[in-house]
């Protein structure tokens, strides 16, 4: 019988008994508040069931790779901070870290630990939120709350590094603006303190939670073929088997020299996902505390590289120091000669491989800026890998992809 | 197996182009190299199938503008080994009346999106992609709006021109 409704209408067709074989097109989005975010798909369904679906996305584009060719180097660091803003600091640092290429700065060990553990701390924020909305949409709400307190005691330690919470705008090219004061230094021993109890004790409400574990094992499982072909990267393509992180494929900031593992996954579904960022969480811990260890050994009080004409001086020295106050006048005007070339420079976001294609004519702002966004790649494979699924596994597939809109859309 | 370099590469690729390949050059340690658009989809396949090489993982495609040159239109794969841990970036420059190249959607579906946002901020048409539309802006836009020719602010602002730097 489905088959041969199959034959005549050239289409799948999962009911038996629907003998008019009719599809429901439903707008899954733009606002849904299912979808965390600006995300529209517009899906054929029969029943519960996802015949087909058409992502259309671009709804919060901003033009940043646009107003990245009119703005000088240090003003592009905003824009970074809006494209994952769930772990702004890691595009900051993968920003500057381009331009210190660009420019061949290398920075002092200690200011690449201290960029090494605001990264990391970054990466949990990153993944609590993924983690802990993925049981909101299966229906455990109380576990993200437990975590979501956490994520805001990061949130106080990148208030105590530079000001900001959410887009950071954290350090500058060259190192950072100021060193990290004690307290900072107290709050992140801290965080790793009270952090472990509380994802073991999220961890207890999920991974082998019966329901939890029915609603996302065996969904979306994407093999590592697939995913590879479609260029993903990160948590995601790691919970298929590929073991692709860029902090060990391509160290920068000396991740080198820290030890830790790669936590991958056997099925690429939904489960895993979490597994891998779960693991990864901790893995982050283990990163922090060895870059905690590894700043002890270093020479107090060096947060900065010294090149004087990339790195602002200190405003007190600009009103009595002639060389001071010339750098400040050309760093800030613009004026810095940088090398007329090209630039690709890539680091581990939440998401995967957040890369930074720059082209330099030698003038004050890039004459091309290219982000590869890893959202804006892994979500592409979101409606072709939904028709079958149902519409509720579709949700949790949304979830466990941790789409971010901002930098889906740029 | 031993570890891949880019002379290495280079060797490979020069062995089955020959003077297909041109303008080599390694910025940043990254191998770069020009080819054309009559033989980007082979270049594009024999670095991804072949045993030595691998370059199985497409991380990006992306274009540039370059209004003052003959062929105004770069456009730029950036292709990575991930068994070998080796990166590539290949450019084809495509002129600037009809910038038309072969779409690589036949062989990574990643493709697809990088290549509508090509399409959607350059105008390229990448010949042969199964759905080239737009993909950010809104489908009734007619400018290719990363096209240098297009300003982004408002052109009487002038505190911000090259003239008051000395340029």
């Amino acid at each position: 019988m489905s088959d041969s409704i199959s034959k005549i209408h050239n289409k799948p067709v999962y009911i038996d008994n629907d003998p008019q074989d009719e599809l429901f097109t439903l707008n899954l989005g733009p606002t849904h508040p299912a979808t965390h975010g600006v995300f529209q798909n517009v899906l054929q369904v029969d029943g519960e069931r996802i015949v087909s679906g058409i992502s259309t996305i671009g709804y919060i584009h901003r033009a940043f790779e646009k107003i990245a060719e009119h703005r000088p180097y240090y003003q592009i660091t905003p824009l970074t901070d809006r494209l994952n803003y769930c772990s702004s600091p890691i595009n900051n640092m993968g920003w500057h870290m381009t331009v210190e290429k660009l420019l061949e700065i290398e920075l002092p060990k200690r200011v690449q630990y201290m960029r090494v553990i605001v990264m990391e701390l970054a990466r949990i924020a990153d993944h609590i939120i993924c983690n802990g909305i993925l049981g909101v949409d299966t229906g455990a709400f109380s576990g993200f709350l437990y975590v979501m307190q956490e994520r805001e005691f990061i949130y106080e330690i990148f208030e105590e590094i530079c000001g900001a919470r959410l887009t950071t705008n954290i350090g500058r090219i060259g190192g950072f603006e100021r060193d990290f004061n004690e307290t900072a230094f107290a709050k992140i021993r801290e965080f790793l303190k009270r952090f472990p109890p509380v994802l073991k004790e999220f961890e207890e409400l999920f991974s082998r939670n019966r329901i939890f574990i029915d609603r996302t094992a065996n969904v979306a499982a994407v093999d590592p073929e697939t995913a590879l072909s479609y260029s993903w990267s990160g948590p995601i393509l790691r919970a298929t088997g590929v073991d692709y992180d860029v902090r060990v494929n391509e160290p920068y900031s000396s991740y080198e020299e820290f030890e830790f593992d790669i936590p991958v996954g056997t099925k690429g579904d939904v489960y895993d996902r979490y597994l891998v960022r779960n693991n990864e969480m901790w893995e982050s811990l283990k990163i922090i505390q060895q870059a905690l260890d590894k700043i002890e050994n270093e020479p107090k009080g060096v947060f900065h590289a010294d090149v004087p004409e990339f790195y602002l001086p200190p405003k007190e020295q600009v009103y009595n120091n002639m060389e001071a106050l010339i750098y400040h006048f050309k760093i800030v005007m613009g004026e810095i000669d940088t090398p007329k070339t090209e630039v690709y420079h890539c680091v581990e976001g939440g998401n995967g491989e957040l890369g930074f294609y720059l082209i330099s004519d030698g003038g004050r702002s890039p004459y091309r800026l290219h982000f590869r966004r890893p959202s804006f790649i892994n979500y592409q494979m979101y409606a072709p890998m939904s028709s079958g699924m149902l519409l509720s596994d579709a949700i949790i597939n949304m979830s466990s992809l941790n789409v971010i809109a901002g930098e889906l859309d740029a | 197996m031993a570890k891949l370099d880019n002379q290495t590469v280079l060797h490979y690729l020069v062995k089955r182009f020959a003077d297909d390949i041109h303008h080599v050059s390694e910025p940043y340690g990254l191998l770069t190299i020009e080819t054309d658009t009559t033989h980007i989809l082979d270049v594009l396949e024999f670095l991804k199938t072949d045993k030595n090489l691998q370059f199985g993982y497409l991380t990006d495609i992306t274009a540039v503008h370059y209004p003052d040159l003959d062929k105004e239109f770069a456009v730029v794969y950036h292709v990575h080994s991930l068994v070998n841990n080796i990166r590539i970036r290949i450019k084809v420059f495509l002129d600037g009346n009809y910038p038309a190249i072969p779409t690589a959607t036949v062989l990574w579906n990643g493709a697809n999106w990088m290549e509508r946002e090509t399409y959607d901020f350059f105008g390229i048409q990448f010949v042969g992609h199964p759905d080239l539309r737009r993909i950010l802006n809104v489908d009734d836009m007619e400018v290719f709006p990363m096209r240098k020719e297009y300003p982004l602010e408002d052109p009487n602002k002038v505190d911000k021109k090259d003239y008051f730097f000395g340029r």
